[in-house]
């Protein structure tokens, strides 16, 4: 899933500056990570009525990332979205650019930050899983990616950094170099650490390109 | 093989060698390296120059290098995963070599958020161990990382690598040292020795593997300057292991430096001990006037070449 995390209020409000605005959310991501379901866009609506700042309308998007979808459901909101000088969405940054392309001279602004694609541990606790780099290597390290969760990207890991199993950068970071050698170990495999791992080929990374 | 550096001809004839870190200044001014350069000549076989350590913005190593060869001084180059990929990281060893840099140590490096640009982007397109093995197509068979050939001049790199013996998880410290020998590498620099059980635990399974005869292992001794520099070091520079007695030594001194001086002294005399240890590496941070002394004392004065 994409997680995203709200802008602080004030950094929105400076954004707005006045309104009216319209409120974009998205069904799915930002509605499991609370950041633009429905209920947070019926609280930023009365967040922003209290400053004064009038909402010409809201819809959530099914999901904003859907180009087709989109249209289709904002076509009910036309004359909210026409009074509106501003839209604010509460979606991935993906969401954000969909209702861009859709709205190409509106002022659309982004309300949330986009964080990466993760698990979701428990409510609200979320852990980064993937890159996206467009050439999964976890078969090299038992479902495990270094890529995404080695702040290094080490792929003969672990660096001299590794404390206690926990990462040098922070230790409310676990090692994920001292996950793989344990699952390793456990399985009895460590021989497979031993293998030199070659230089990613980042040229299979869909960076920048447009792919079915 | 065959660099023809005078670090690799030290330890290839077998003899003691001493490498000692000379850390570039926060400016551009040379007379920085110059000076402390100067107080070391005499004091080791060849002089480090560090990568942006710790992630601090500094005088970059390939001009630090070039500063030291003006001198008559031997370099090793450092040089970290975290600032370039492999296009920037192959052009850089081509120009060292080309400058007369023949010894370069290869880093995956402290990560950017240690530093003082922490919005910095890390690169980390390589990490040590796959630069090693590029380094050493480079060197022995022509060829970049892309495949593609090496049309003037290969570069004749004398190969070091960095080694934590202290980090976690210990039983696979050893292997990745295999890892780092296996890419290419022909010595290896520990990190700082305050550990000795540690150390010798881990040496114990270097000679039962055969390693040392693979690899010229250098020590890693820093003299503790101040009690202020243990507390970082014992609890903010990571993978460092300074065990609770040599901190509660530095903490209840009268004269912490002279006691740490006392510690690197005793520990260089322990490290010398060592079957399979070929060689000391001694950084001095901010403190690289004690080195001559600390060299002097230890009977590893002078070096010849």
């Amino acid at each position: 899933m994409i997680i995203t995390k709200q802008k602080d209020i004030k950094d929105i409000l400076y954004s707005i500056k006045n309104g009216p605005v319209f409120l974009i959310g998205c069904s799915e991501c930002a509605t499991v990570c609370h950041t633009g379901g429905e209920e947070e866009i019926l609280s930023m609506k009365e967040k922003l009525e209290n400053e004064n700042i009038e909402v010409s309308g809201w819809v959530i998007l099914d999901p904003a990332c859907h180009f087709l979808n989109d249209k289709r459901l904002l076509k009910n909101h036309m004359d909210e979205i026409n009074r509106a000088k501003k839209i604010l969405v509460l979606a991935c940054g993906n969401g954000v650019q969909t209702v861009s392309e859709i709205f190409d001279t509106a002022e659309v602004i982004s309300g949330t930050e986009t964080l990466f694609l993760g698990e979701i541990k428990r409510l609200g606790n979320f852990e980064k899983r993937c890159s996206l780099c467009g050439e999964c290597i976890q078969d090299l390290f038992n479902g495990l990616c270094p890529i995404s969760r080695c702040p290094k990207e080490m792929l003969n890991g672990p660096c001299g950094g590794s404390i206690d199993g926990k990462c040098e950068i922070s230790s409310d970071l676990e090692c994920i170099w001292d996950i793989i050698f344990l699952r390793f170990k456990k399985k009895g495999q460590l021989y497979r650490l031993k293998e030199i791992k070659e230089p990613k080929d980042w040229s299979k990374s869909t960076v920048m390109r447009r792919t079915l | 093989m065959g660099s023809q550096s005078n670090l690799e001809k030290v330890l290839s004839e077998g003899r003691f060698a001493v490498t000692a870190e000379v850390g570039p200044p926060k400016g551009s001014d040379p007379q920085k390296i110059i000076e402390k350069a100067e107080i070391l000549r005499d004091c080791a076989d060849a002089f480090n120059i560090t990568d942006n350590q710790t992630s601090v913005v500094r005088l970059s190593s390939m001009s630090g290098c070039f500063i030291l060869l003006k001198m008559n001084l031997e370099p090793v180059m450092q040089i970290s995963c975290r600032d370039r990929n492999r296009i920037a990281l192959q052009s850089d060893i081509l120009g060292a070599s080309a400058i007369g840099v023949k010894n370069v140590l290869f880093i995956t490096g402290d990560h950017q958020s240690f530093g003082n640009h922490p919005g910095a982007k890390g690169v980390y397109d390589l990490d040590s161990i796959q630069l090693i093995k590029i380094i050493k197509d480079m060197r022995d068979n022509g060829i970049f990382q892309s495949g593609d050939k090496i049309i003037s001049g290969t570069p004749e790199i004398f190969i070091g690598a960095a080694a934590n013996p202290f980090a976690d998880p210990f039983e696979f410290r050893v292997d990745r040292l295999e890892k780092k020998i296996e890419a290419g590498s022909d010595f290896i620099q520990t990190q700082s020795i305050f550990n000795l059980d540690k150390f010798n635990l881990w040496m114990d399974e270097v000679r039962s593997r055969g390693l040392d005869k693979k690899v010229h292992i250098l020590g890693g001794i820093t003299p503790l300057k101040s009690i202020k520099m243990t507390e970082r070091m014992k609890f903010h520079v990571p993978g460092v292991d300074i065990p609770n007695d040599i901190y509660d030594r530095i903490k209840n001194a009268e004269d912490p430096k002279s006691e740490g001086y006392c510690i690197a002294h005793d520990l260089i005399n322990e490290v010398k001990k060592i079957n399979g240890i070929h060689g000391i590496h001694i950084t001095a941070l901010f403190w690289e006037a004690i080195i001559p002394k600390l060299v002097k004392e230890t009977n590893l004065y002078p070096r010849s070449k």
